[in-house]
């Protein structure tokens, strides 16, 4: 019985945030490294598209609210999400044409295009301000939990509950379908075909007459999907707030980084690995503790090994020592 | 460098920016000499973070975007070698907390020892992981307690370990002392830079770039939960001052009379006396910053790091060491962040860890750099200069702009509430314009490098 309650409170406070959390960092990291293996930079302006997209699906949000549509126990924000992925869409489409395109055709040092990305960072964080200002917003509506830590209690008869919300569960289910959606036209599409061909070798791409321009295109739109799916996401479990979302820029780079830049699996790969770690190493585990051990053993103290503030530090960490041991990553990315 | 017209103008032009900002109400300016010399401060600051950052990028091209952290641990640095010893703090746990971090310091050497001096295999991993384990809880467990005792000392007040002024509660008397910190705050960025560069200056340059940002993150991090290093998110206030005290002055008979004759009152005499005086102290550091730079770019050394930066595998071939000469550059580059953040801390008088956020202490500086011209000293100081005038000017130009589309309008028309509300958002905005247009028109900066 006791060490089912440890499982239980293990699943609750690590297993499912941590799943969570993990499918946001992995749709982010899979526009980060999508950027990187096509377009050949670090795109740092990716937090800030994320913001952009989830602004717009909020607007978008409440304007169906308004009109009194309702999406039943789901989040409203889910029928809002196709028009807030047109939005980002039309704008990185733009960004591209308006920016990025003079230093393609240039062919400009990767380390320029990081530079310039930096510039449109700061112009879409403006943006996002301006539309949207800098408050929390929380925009979850619908059922709360799928489950709930007392129904699973009365169900169980443990003393420890499940909780299970709504968001959590969509947000899994979501990047299940996008990355489905997304590895069934990388590898069995004309245009996904193509995108990987320019990825591995630009040149043996172009000579057999692939056309450069419509597959950035095709990369820009499914970056801004993925973008703003995470964003949402992301926005449903926790809050709204253009901030936040710059910070997750520094998780999303590790677990791209962490799983090889340039490897959409090793991408998913990454979010997950980083996620896991820093929900474990900042978990207070003297709840799961006092079930498995004597009492004699108890521990005194929260047996937390980092606080929660340093969360930053552990995918920090795990970047350097991969970096350290794997430069490629744990899936073999580029090493440009 | 010689003078070009070009180059004069430029300078001049930005001159009569802060001129005017304190001579006259036209426009935007607020016609305010106060205002004016508290920019000029804060743009000295900015430019000698720039001219580092520029040592870095423009002369090494190493893509550094953590200067908030070395900015942060400059203005550490003030504090614990300004503000006044906690009575009691050391021997209540001040030591154990050393105690405990050499133990920290220890398993993290032992263990890069111990991997390498074990044969490879599965042995070696998981021998090096227990080392790592059973050294992380040792140190908890001694530096806990340290923390504990020295956070319990009247936390309302002090609850830290205080700095090294010796002075007591006359600490104010020693503002020298702040002078002094400038140089150590420089150390300790030294010192981080030491650790970030031997581990991740070997990577690329995206890899360099997330690895300083987290860095940088991590370091903020520290300063706001370590509550025995800084206070942590309870700040720490009043810090002493290198130049007067502005009621000193004003209880100054002397000094009342020679502002009289200058047909000034004395509380306006009193801030603008101490304003200078900081303008003074600053201009100082930066001449002398840029003397050492410029005769750095000019030495063989100089011609050496360009060679490194425009072909790194030539230059390896001419039998440079690129990775020694990488670590020395990013070190003496973010030893000048560091002096630059302990001069700001100095400047505001106190120290508050949620304060720094990286597009402001991180991307602007970048800004001023690309913006005045990357490779070239006096561009990168211009660009300080004529960036942080423009961060600081941005929100009444917003308001101008506000004003200027919303004529038309009611005062209580949404158009005009939602622009004027617009207006304070208007300065990441215009940072990013600036950044993207300099970028494609002008991509060698106002002062291109030579």
């Amino acid at each position: 019985m006791d060490f089912l309650n440890a499982i239980v409170a293990f699943s609750n406070y690590v297993l499912v945030p941590g799943a969570a959390y993990g499918a946001q960092l992995a749709l982010g990291a899979l526009g980060v490294t999508l950027i990187y293996g096509i377009l050949r930079f670090s795109n740092f302006a990716h937090g800030d598209t994320m913001a952009f997209g989830t602004a717009m699906t909020i607007l978008f949000t409440s304007g169906l609210l308004s009109m009194g549509i309702t999406f039943g126990p789901l989040p409203t924000a889910l029928l809002a999400l196709p028009f807030g992925i047109a939005a980002t869409c039309l704008l990185v489409l733009f960004t591209d044409k308006l920016v990025y395109k003079f230093y393609r055709k240039q062919k400009a040092a990767p380390v320029i295009l990081v530079i310039v990305s930096m510039g449109v960072m700061f112009i879409m964080n403006g943006v996002v301000r301006f539309v949207i200002g800098v408050r929390d917003i929380r925009f979850t509506d619908g059922e709360r939990f799928i489950i709930s830590a007392r129904t699973f209690k009365e169900m169980t008869g443990l003393k420890e509950g499940l909780a299970i919300k709504t968001t959590q569960g969509i947000t899994v289910v979501v990047a299940i379908f996008v990355v489905v959606v997304l590895f069934w036209f990388l590898n069995k599409t004309r245009t996904g075909k193509s995108m990987r061909a320019f990825s591995d070798n630009e040149d043996l791409a172009l000579l057999s007459g692939i056309n450069p321009e419509k597959v950035v295109m095709v990369t820009w739109m499914i970056v801004a999907a993925l973008a703003t799916t995470a964003g949402v996401l992301y926005g449903l479990d926790k809050s709204f707030k253009a901030f936040t979302y710059f910070q997750l820029l520094l998780p999303i780079f590790a677990s791209a980084i962490v799983g090889g830049l340039g490897n959409p699996l090793g991408a998913i790969a990454g979010g997950f690995v980083i996620a896991f770690s820093e929900v474990t190493i900042t978990y207070a585990f003297k709840k799961v503790l006092v079930y498995l051990l004597p009492e004699s053993l108890e521990p005194t103290g929260l047996v937390q090994l980092l606080s929660t503030d340093y969360k930053f530090a552990v995918s920090f960490s795990i970047l350097i020592i991969v970096l350290l041991f794997k430069p490629t990553g744990l899936f073999k990315g580029k090493s440009v | 460098m010689t003078i070009s017209l070009r180059n004069l103008l430029l300078v001049v032009g930005v001159a009569a920016l802060y001129i005017l900002e304190g001579s006259t109400t036209f426009w935007i300016f607020s016609g305010s000499w106060d205002s004016a010399l508290k920019m000029l401060n804060f743009a000295l600051i900015g430019a000698i973070m720039s001219l580092g950052v520029n040592l870095q990028w423009g002369f090494a091209g190493l893509f550094n975007i953590g200067i908030m952290g070395f900015v942060a641990l400059g203005g550490l640095a003030t504090v614990l070698v300004s503000m006044p010893t906690t009575p009691g703090a050391w021997s209540a746990g001040g030591w154990q907390i050393l105690a405990g971090l050499a133990l920290g310091a220890v398993t993290i050497v032992g263990a890069v020892k111990l991997y390498g001096y074990l044969p490879k295999g599965r042995l070696r991993n998981l021998t090096t992981f227990a080392f790592i384990v059973l050294g992380f809880f040792a140190f908890r467990a001694v530096f806990d307690g340290g923390v504990a005792a020295v956070e319990a000392i009247d936390p309302a007040a002090t609850g830290y370990l205080g700095g090294l002024n010796w002075g007591g509660d006359n600490y104010k008397d020693y503002g020298w002392l702040t002078v002094v910190a400038w140089p150590v705050g420089g150390v300790f960025a030294a010192g981080a830079a030491w650790i970030i560069g031997k581990t991740a200056l070997g990577l690329r340059s995206d890899y360099l770039a997330i690895a300083t940002l987290g860095i940088a993150e991590i370091i903020i991090a520290v300063m706001k939960n370590e509550d025995w290093l800084s206070r942590g998110v309870k700040n720490v206030n009043g810090l002493p001052r290198p130049v007067p005290y502005e009621i000193d002055l004003q209880n100054d008979l002397g000094f009342v009379e020679r502002a009289a004759s200058l047909g000034l009152d004395p509380t306006t005499a009193s801030t603008l006396y101490t304003k200078m005086g900081y303008a003074i102290l600053f201009a100082i550091f930066l001449v002398a910053l840029l003397w050492l730079a410029q005769r750095a770019l000019n030495s063989p050394w100089g011609r050496m790091m360009r060679a490194i930066r425009d072909n790194e595998v030539a230059a390896e071939a001419m039998g440079k060491n690129v990775t020694a000469r990488h670590l020395q550059i990013f070190i003496l580059g973010s030893a000048i962040c560091g002096i630059a953040g302990a001069m700001m801390t100095t400047l505001d008088s106190q120290l508050t860890p949620t304060a720094y956020q990286p597009l402001r202490f991180t991307f602007l500086i970048w800004v001023m750099v690309i913006v005045g011209g990357s490779g070239n000293n006096f561009g990168a100081v211009l660009g300080g200069f004529l960036i942080w005038w423009l961060w600081v000017m941005v929100e009444p130009l917003g308001l101008w702009i506000a004003e200027i589309s919303t004529a038309g309008f009611d005062a209580d028309h949404w158009f005009r509430i939602r622009m004027e509300d617009a207006a304070a958002h208007f300065r990441l905005f215009t940072m990013g314009l600036v950044l993207l247009l300099v970028l494609r028109f002008s991509p060698r900066g106002l002062m291109p490098e030579k």
